[in-house]
């Protein structure tokens, strides 16, 4: 049906004022789960394509979860087309990715060095490698600055295995950071 | 409280997740526990390093250009407003009278159609959104349209026959995405909008007013073309007739 709960002015002006200040971290979320620029460009406009279509749906509280949960569920759409969801959403193979990549156990007593500084660049693509389970949460937490709470309903999972996900997201990354300042 | 569980209690701790209890519980722990001591310095270290940088990317202006043109600004929504209002309330009598409700809901399309059409001309006469795809070579305007659009518009070059070709750009009309190719007559910006299935085939061709703006109409091998331009109706006119004819079975498109 055409009729979308009809779209008055109203509607328009508050999803203009509620949810365009938050295009910056759509994208940036974006671009961390797709990892080009072309992809997270087209996913952003159908996260504003959708949430203004289902704004109804929005039952108040902080927009920036809501609008971060839609584009989440637009990526994942994306996963599917490319023929890679199997490989990136479960926990399992996500256990394995990083079992055998021995990151894991090697973190487990972690050297108390300063990290060096590493350029904002190297930086966003350390955390642009990490496994998509672990690299959503450091996002969500570490750059849109969400809550736990607001995590686990974005991602769909509940509050401790939010906060499992990212102990283990901060130590790939911490491992990750480490390796690049010896190779550097 | 064990290592185990203070391994990923830490993170809260950073985190300023945790109450002023398990706060405590897990600076007490820490306390006594080198090894959890170490692993809370080397990720509070971990979230400063990363803190020290910008790790946000910024939305370029192009894609915060393209949201802006769906949702409807307060400027255009007014009159889109009253012809959804109309539309709703035609709607509902016509599901009363049942019999009627084919023809009305179809002339309430129509009208809805139009309205979305002014408004996404007017928008695009606003500055920086006439064309995303800015060139007058049809061989450039045409392939910009792959993979963003499902379909494949005939771009054609009318510069010869007095209509510029200025360039394309991807629109919305009824919440659909359709292509706008864009020509210029002497100071009339001309938006051709293609689409399947905006609103329903046009049997024959339409020259219609709205609002000041004239709009042809037609259909041609199972894309609905719709022409609107402040060009007076013969031009207008002339401008359908030529571009029909170049897109014809003989012309290349």
């Amino acid at each position: 049906m055409a009729y979308e709960g009809g779209v008055d002015r109203n509607k328009a002006e508050r999803f203009r004022l509620g949810a365009l200040p938050y295009l910056d971290d759509v994208y940036t979320l974006a671009r961390y789960l797709l990892r080009n620029n072309a992809d997270a460009e087209d996913a952003a406009q159908e996260c504003y394509l959708r949430a203004f279509r289902h704004f109804e749906t929005f039952r108040g509280g902080p927009i920036k979860p809501w609008l971060l949960a839609i584009l989440r569920n637009v990526c994942r759409a994306e996963y599917a087309r490319r023929s890679m969801l199997a490989a990136t959403l479960s926990d399992d193979l996500d256990e394995a990715e990083c079992a055998s990549a021995g990151l894991w156990s090697e973190t487990q007593s972690p050297e108390a060095e300063t990290l060096q500084r590493l350029d904002g660049e190297t930086v966003q693509r350390l955390i642009a490698q990490l496994p998509q389970a672990f690299r959503e949460v450091i996002v969500l937490r570490e750059v849109n600055d969400l809550s736990y709470r607001e995590i686990a309903d974005v991602t769909e999972v509940p509050v401790g295995t939010v906060m499992s996900r990212l102990a283990r997201g901060r130590a790939l990354l911490r491992a990750a950071w480490l390796a690049e300042e010896k190779g550097s | 409280m064990t290592c185990d569980e203070a391994e990923v209690m830490l993170h809260a701790l950073i985190d300023d997740e945790l109450d002023a209890g398990h706060t405590r519980d897990v600076e007490a722990h820490a306390a006594t526990c080198a090894r959890c001591a170490a692993q809370l310095a080397a990720y509070r270290d971990l979230q400063q390093a990363m803190q020290r940088n910008n790790l946000r990317y910024t939305a370029p202006a192009s894609l915060r250009r393209s949201i802006d043109r769906v949702v409807p600004s307060p400027v255009t929504t007014s009159r889109r407003t009253l012809l959804k209002g109309f539309a709703i309330g035609s709607l509902a009598s016509a599901a009363a009278a049942s019999g009627l409700t084919l023809m009305v809901m179809r002339e309430d399309q129509d009208k809805r159609i139009l309205g979305e059409a002014v408004s996404a001309h007017l928008r695009s006469l606003q500055a920086d959104h006439l064309t995303d795809v800015l060139s007058s070579d049809q061989h450039t305007v045409k392939p910009w349209f792959n993979g963003r659009i499902d379909l494949a518009p005939p771009v054609i070059d009318l510069t010869a026959q007095g209509f510029t070709l200025i360039g394309g750009r991807l629109d919305f009309i009824d919440g659909k995405p359709v292509a706008a190719i864009v020509y210029r007559r002497r100071v009339h910006v001309i938006n051709l909008f293609v689409a399947q299935g905006i609103g329903t085939p046009v049997a024959l061709p339409r020259l219609e007013s709205v609002q000041g703006f004239n709009v042809r109409r037609w259909t041609d091998q199972g894309l609905n073309f719709l022409a609107i331009s402040d060009l007076n109706r013969d031009e207008l006119e002339e401008f359908a007739a030529k571009f029909e004819r170049a897109a014809g079975p003989a012309g290349a498109t």
